[in-house]
């Protein structure tokens, strides 16, 4: 259950760059950043009780795993974990799919 | 919880267990440690604001990695180790997959000074192992932690203090989960595997195999009594890491050890 520690994290780093006057925390959250949104928006609710933070909503925009292809050349977006090309090649570089970055704050 | 280095939350204890066996105190966690906390390059913010005036609320861009704070301690810790000439490595695999006997066998053959950061949930035991076999260890129990992260390790240098030109050994929490978001600092990340674990893991616990650099298969002694193909673990395994080395041993019997030792120099 690391969602709990993520979620701890998304709390204090947005408590160290605001006064707290937060509705609404946004995140973009890799599909291949070994977080799940779903628990990860039931830990923030844990994790912000007691601080200022308390109340906020969290929004999650996930974002698809993306890789090229160094045999055909062509990007492609990734359906789940595996490195693997439609053309069957296994010589992929991957592009996008490992963020997990808080990306802005409403402040009220 | 310390809100700067997130290390109360799970009440993290450390107890040294020196060569001798006695057990030296774990430093109370009043916050007298000193640790720089450092911040990861890209850690920055933007002052790009968005005004809406009829909610009389505004956007304020961040574009912050959440794991910017762990991600700069551990490359303070990775600086303080490499200014030492220590080798350190991430050890981790699920529970029981023969972490500790491998480290056991390691201390004996590695023909250089070895000591180990311990995580367990609980107790003492393999912190006592690894001293019985001969080395310092400092076990840091994570209480309801699932992994260990980089201010704990820096708190775990702090007390073990690793001699120069040494291996230092990290065991992970055993988990094939969490612990693969979380850098320590370390040179390599070494996930061990074992027989009796199934040779479906790569593909049901993929972040942790994309996370290896290499892929130690244990237990190979017990391949004549379970159902376990080595080629389709190698296979899975470098469709998630394609770079990946898979290195199958026994560090019970010390079939082809050899070959770890040489990958450890």
């Amino acid at each position: 259950m690391h969602e709990l520690a993520i979620a701890e994290n998304v709390v204090s780093s947005v408590l160290e760059r605001t006064d707290g006057r937060v509705s609404v925390v946004r995140l973009r959250v890799g599909q291949l950043s070994g977080v799940v949104p779903d628990a990860l928006t039931f830990c923030f609710e844990i994790a912000t009780m007691g601080t200022a933070l308390e109340g906020a909503v969290l929004e999650i925009e996930e974002q698809r795993g993306r890789a090229h292809c160094r045999s055909c050349g062509e990007e492609f977006s990734m359906e789940d974990a595996f490195l693997l090309c439609p053309c069957g090649s296994a010589d992929v570089q991957l592009l996008a799919g490992r963020e997990l970055s808080v990306t802005s704050v409403q402040v009220a | 919880m310390c809100s700067t280095c997130g290390c109360g939350e799970a009440d993290v204890r450390l107890t040294t267990l020196d060569q001798e066996g006695s057990t030296g105190h774990g430093h109370g966690h009043g916050h007298g440690h000193v640790h720089e906390h450092a911040h990861a390059d890209g850690d920055h913010d933007h002052v790009h604001v968005e005004r809406d005036e009829e909610l009389r609320t505004h956007t304020l861009e961040l574009e912050v990695a959440v794991l910017a704070k762990n991600d700069g301690l551990a490359v303070r810790n990775r600086r303080w180790l490499g200014e030492r000439g220590i080798v350190s490595l991430n050890l981790m695999s699920s529970p029981g997959a023969g972490k500790t006997t491998l480290l056991e066998r390691t201390i004996a053959a590695a023909g250089r000074p070895v000591s180990v950061i311990e995580g367990d949930q609980e107790t003492l035991f393999d912190a006592e192992r690894i001293r019985r076999a001969g080395a310092r260890a400092v076990q840091v129990n994570t209480g309801a932690g699932c992994h260990l992260d980089a201010a704990m390790v820096s708190r775990a240098l702090e007390e073990l203090q690793p001699e120069r030109d040494s291996i230092l050994f990290i065991e992970n929490v055993g988990n094939l989960v969490c612990p693969a978001l979380f850098d320590l600092g370390e040179k390599r990340k070494v996930v061990v595997i074992s027989v009796t674990e199934g040779d479906d893991k790569p593909l049901k616990y993929p972040h942790m195999f994309a996370a290896a650099d290499i892929v130690v298969l244990n237990k190979t002694d017990l391949l004549p009594y379970v159902d376990f193909d080595p080629d389709r673990l190698t296979r899975d395994a470098q469709l998630i890491n394609p770079d990946v080395q898979v290195l199958p041993i026994s560090a019970k019997t010390g079939d082809n050890f050899d070959a770890w030792l040489e990958w450890l120099s």
